[in-house]
């Protein structure tokens, strides 16, 4: 049997997956990325091979992905989150023609075709309004935990309208609406209504139609997945793996390299050099 | 010359002379300040170089002084000073570090930069306009904003024998007219019309030579990069246009083009993708931005930049030395027309280079600080891609302003656009 693993590491979390010839994902990880980089992928890959019961000898083939795919010194290959979502996605969801990826810094929409390629990509520029860091600012500054802020929002009857988005502006704008007296769950839901139309409006610049498939970290956000929804009046596909996407997609990419023996697409190294 | 000096003396002369104009340049910009002297400050869009030649006044782009202050790693410096004057963030990054070497007293990596005596601009950009009220201002230096008409056919070619293309001809004539008065009142000289003819007829030279210099990158492998090398000639055919240097630059560079295309000498060793670069470059990582695409053997064969930041010189249209201001004012019509539609229906034009060029992929970068060439640009995107199964890459930086670049950001992007251009081919061989 063989198998292959993608590292996906992003700008707060490290994920790890290992899946055997069938696809099947037989190990995965999740660790925080902090400040060393190269640590964090090899933690997160050592965690992922011991929920797999597999030794590293055994995994044929690794593919880095993330900002940090680069520090995935051990990695055969890197290939941007860009390209792995979309064919963790379409492998998961085979209708998915859209994929939004809200991570940590940023969020992707991006546009694939039924093989899981890369038709159009668009993400949120220089600033980070509209993320999960947005949520993660609301949380510190409501004191609740970042996994309970989606329950609560949902109990929202009556929800406030978050004029900004800007994560550095979070908290001031968050705390004036508690000075007026609105409830927690109000502010919340207006935090997550906010983030999806930011959201959806990324989406709708690659386009929207089939199917949407919902991947990252706040993909597992309850509220998030609710507000998304509405706003594009559709409903989307989410999986309890969608925080593993961008690995899950790596790692078929390392299946396929395993399959094929085909030359790596990217090369490890700039192979061109400039003549005049 | 043995035949091995001969090919490493052309190979490069391109870069290498143009880089010696252009310190020859700033070195006599600096002198004209050093004394004092009289200079006029102009825009890459319909500088009307050939009229201020013929009255011998240095030239001065305070565009391409402002790219050279992000080139050099000096623009935060500039774009900082200006915003503690008061100007906002938003405001362009051309217009801001010009404001900054102003308050500098023409201070600048390159030299000193002479003071304007007078300035002529278009409404090619909005922004020229008032860009020029600040030196009015800070001078008390006469502006002459030239009106050129836009095509009011809309998206239809521009007929030379209609009435609406006379009468703008007629306009844009009256208005140099004007233009030649002020510039004797500012140089205290008397026009001279066979000066003119002299000095458009350098033009000629150098607009057959730049467009054929072009079109010989639909060589493969291409023979330059359209943003890096490209820039490099840019700097000259502004800097030293309507002179005899400038045009014998350009006749010496399609000798080297033409070398390279018969003996497919390319740019880059290993070739991989030929790309089409809309918009204006990222000055600020200039050497790097370039690398994000080379690194994975692409390389820009041609660019909208080439076209409108050489005052649409890439069109090659020919004066008529019989009747120069006629023919200023029609070449004018066409060029800065094009330049502009260049900017705002770049689909158009890039539908026709497509085919020649070999295109693979069309990257687009829109910038912060310069909203005259980003509107558009989506618009345009979708057009073509309406069109054309092109794949392309959108991404936004700045032309200015390290504060909204960021590398990490663009190389992710621009890793994924190669890897579905891969993707893309391997599918299409299989």
């Amino acid at each position: 049997m063989a198998y292959a693993a993608g590292v996906d590491v992003g700008s707060t979390q490290t994920k790890a997956v290992i899946i055997d010839e069938d696809k099947k994902i037989v190990g995965r990880a999740l660790t925080d990325t902090g400040a060393n980089v190269v640590h964090a992928a090899q933690n997160a890959f050592k965690v992922a091979l011991e929920d797999a019961k597999l030794r590293e000898v055994e995994v044929e083939y690794v593919i880095g992905t993330g900002y940090g795919r680069y520090r995935v010194t051990f990695g055969n290959e890197q290939i941007t989150e860009i390209s792995c979502h979309g064919r963790g996605a379409v492998q998961m969801f085979p209708n998915t023609r859209t994929v939004v990826d809200m991570g940590g810094q940023d969020t992707k929409a991006i546009r694939v075709n039924e093989q899981g390629e890369i038709v159009d990509f668009c993400m949120n520029d220089k600033c980070a309004a509209g993320t999960g860091r947005f949520l993660g600012a609301a949380s510190m500054a409501l004191d609740i935990p970042l996994p309970d802020l989606g329950t609560t929002a949902l109990r929202s009857l009556k929800p406030v309208k978050i004029s900004t988005t800007c994560t550095v502006f979070a908290e001031s704008e968050v705390l004036s609406w508690l000075g007026k007296g609105k409830k927690i769950e109000d502010i919340l839901w207006g935090v997550h209504q906010s983030i999806a139309v930011r959201s959806a409006g990324l989406m709708r610049r690659v386009g929207v139609d089939s199917e949407i498939t919902f991947t990252g970290g706040v993909s597992r956000n309850q509220a998030m997945v609710k507000a998304l929804s509405d706003k594009l009046e559709m409903p989307l596909n989410v999986s309890e793996d969608c925080h593993y996407m961008g690995a899950l997609g790596a790692a078929i990419f390392a299946l396929d390299r395993i399959k094929t023996s085909r030359r790596p697409v990217q090369p490890s190294k700039p192979e061109a050099e400039v003549q005049s | 010359m043995t035949e091995q000096n001969f090919t490493e003396d052309l190979i490069g002369r391109g870069n290498r002379d143009g880089a010696q104009l252009f310190r020859d340049w700033y070195k006599e910009l600096s002198e004209v300040a050093e004394r004092g002297d009289k200079a006029a400050y102009v825009f890459v869009m319909g500088s009307f170089n050939e009229i201020i030649k013929t009255f011998d006044m240095p030239v001065v782009f305070p565009e391409i002084n402002s790219l050279q202050t992000a080139v050099r790693g000096v623009a935060k410096e500039y774009l900082g000073e200006a915003e503690d004057y008061g100007y906002s963030p938003d405001v362009c990054g051309y217009v801001k570090a010009d404001v900054a070497l102003q308050l500098r007293k023409g201070e600048h990596p390159m030299g000193r930069i002479p003071e304007p005596s007078m300035a002529v601009l278009t409404n090619a950009c909005n922004t020229y306009l008032k860009w020029g009220e600040v030196w009015e201002r800070m001078y008390d230096a006469p502006t002459f904003a030239l009106d050129i008409p836009g095509s009011r056919s809309g998206l239809q070619a521009i007929g030379r024998k209609s009435v609406s293309f006379k009468n703008d001809r007629n306009y844009i004539e009256v208005q140099i007219e004007e233009l030649i008065t002020t510039c004797e009142e500012v140089s205290g000289k008397k026009f001279d019309i066979d000066k003119l003819r002299e000095v458009l007829g350098y033009t000629n030279r150098m607009s057959t030579a730049w467009k054929r210099v072009i079109e010989l990158n639909m060589a493969s492998p291409s023979l330059f990069n359209a943003l890096t090398d490209g820039t490099i000639y840019l700097g000259v055919a502004n800097g030293f246009r309507g002179t005899e240097i400038g045009a014998e630059y350009f006749e010496a560079l399609v000798e080297e083009m033409e070398y390279k295309a018969k003996n497919s000498i390319g740019t880059l060793t290993d070739e991989k993708y030929r790309l089409a670069f809309v918009g204006v470059p990222c000055y600020p990582i200039f050497r790097r931005f370039t690398e994000l695409f080379t690194e994975w053997g692409g390389t820009f064969v041609n660019s909208t930049y080439l076209w409108f930041a050489s005052g649409g010189a890439n069109k090659g249209f020919q004066y008529d030395l019989e009747n120069p201001i006629a023919s200023l004012a029609e070449g004018t019509l066409y060029s800065v027309t094009d330049a502009m539609d260049s900017m705002f229906h770049q689909d158009r034009m890039l539908l026709d280079i497509i085919d020649d060029f070999g295109i693979d992929g069309i990257v687009y970068h829109p910038i912060k600080s310069c909203r005259t060439v980003s509107t558009g640009l989506a618009d345009g995107r979708r057009s073509l891609s309406e069109q054309r199964d092109i794949p392309s890459l959108f991404i936004e930086s700045d032309m200015m302003d390290s504060r909204v670049v960021s590398e990490a950001q663009l190389k992710n992007r621009a890793d994924a656009f190669f890897e579905g251009l891969a993707t893309r081919r391997q599918m299409a061989q299989s």
